[in-house]
């Protein structure tokens, strides 16, 4: 059933949503601390798992292959709701800092991407006799 | 007549808004196929043509929603809005295997404290340059440059001025929509083309809906790595601008 697929993802949402609210109130902070990011862990660990087979296979997959599919529809319609105009009235301040920092952080992609890489690297060679 | 087609749209408005978005969408593809001969992605225009929908709808309505402030379009809000983007960046998750995770954990736990720092910094040497010296003022704009939202969430936190809030949320703007038209075009020379570099590369922008359209534009096979790190990102950005961002410029300044 494709409702299956559907109420799965949106299980995942519901309760990654809540632990990232909740671990928003415990630090403090106004803001939902990784809370899509803890629900994307979960629908990873479901439909990895035997135990969701029923719940992420077959008919009920096509309700969650579906929405992956309207996601680059739905990222279009939230470009179109961006407020563009603040942006561009912003200023040459707002314009050089937003600029800088992506310049910047486009940089250090491939440096921080080396960590893990050369982690990696290290391991093997760790393990090697 | 207009008042027959305006009830029926607002009455239906999200489904007026998956058509509009269809046609956009069909218009940009054939756009990138006979225009660029697919050099361009389709999605990268059609993101490009949302942006520029959204500029003239905040200009002709003065609204902060874009072309959701325009009554005949509203459905585009709900479409766009953070329910439906978050629900369908999980649903990219699907298929996604914990190994993969797993392998560049390490690197994408380092890049978002890295991005938000390093935007931090970028932000208020910006700042100093352009002759604030208040710390209050530097650190908000900073905090701007990490994401629209954690500019006036320290701002207010730090008790910064209405005006200064405002510049820092126009920097997280420019940031976030840099972030979606950039990204295609640079992805190649900084290595964004496998789930490690995009975990990585989430962690450093971390501004979700300019991680999640660039990597669209980019590569759909990386959402689901580049969203996953970026969510955390405006979390940890929250947390460290008023507090330890804060103490390091007030004690600089």
């Amino acid at each position: 059933m494709i409702i299956y697929g559907v109420a799965l993802l949106s299980t995942c949402l519901v309760i990654g949503m809540l632990i990232g609210q909740a671990l928003g109130a415990a630090l403090g902070i106004d803001a939902n601390v990784g809370g899509v990011g803890i629900a994307m862990l979960l629908l990873v660990l479901a439909s990895n798992s035997a135990k969701f087979q029923l719940l992420s296979s077959g008919a009920s997959a096509q309700g969650i292959q579906f929405w992956s599919a309207m996601y680059i529809p739905i990222v279009v319609a939230m470009a179109a709701q961006q407020n563009v105009a603040a942006a561009a009235s912003g200023g040459l301040l707002a314009l050089v800092a937003g600029v800088a920092a992506v310049v910047v952080s486009f940089l250090l992609v491939p440096v921080i991407s080396r960590i893990g890489n050369s982690g990696a690297v290290s391991e093997q060679r760790g393990e090697a006799p | 007549m207009i008042d027959l087609i305006e009830s029926v749209f607002i009455r239906n408005s999200l489904v007026v808004a998956f058509a509009v978005i269809g046609v956009t969408i069909w218009f940009s593809y054939l756009l990138a196929d006979k225009l660029t001969a697919g050099r361009l992605h389709g999605s990268a225009i059609a993101i490009a043509l949302g942006l520029l929908a959204a500029y003239w709808g905040g200009t002709v309505t003065g609204g902060s929603k874009g072309v959701a402030d325009i009554t005949l379009l509203g459905g585009i809000g709900l479409m766009g809005g953070g329910m439906l983007r978050d629900f369908a960046i999980v649903s990219t998750a699907f298929g996604v295997h914990l190994d993969e995770l797993k392998k560049a954990g390490l690197a994408g736990v380092v890049s978002i404290f890295a991005g938000v720092i390093v935007s931090f910094i970028v932000g208020a040497a910006v700042a100093v340059a352009f002759g604030y010296t208040d710390p209050i003022a530097i650190t908000t704009i900073g905090a701007g440059a990490v994401t629209y939202i954690v500019g006036p969430v320290t701002g207010e936190a730090i008790g910064a001025s209405g005006e200064i809030v405002t510049l820092s949320v126009a920097a997280g703007l420019v940031k976030s929509i840099l972030v979606m038209i950039g990204t295609p075009l640079v992805a190649r020379s900084i290595g964004l083309n496998n789930p490690q570099s995009a975990m990585v590369f989430g962690g450093l922008m971390g501004t979700t809906s300019g991680v999640a359209a660039g990597l669209a534009a980019t590569d759909p096979k990386l959402v689901p790595y580049g969203a996953m790190t970026a969510t955390f990102y405006t979390g940890v950005g929250c947390l460290l601008g008023p507090s330890v961002l804060f103490f390091a410029v007030s004690a600089l300044f």
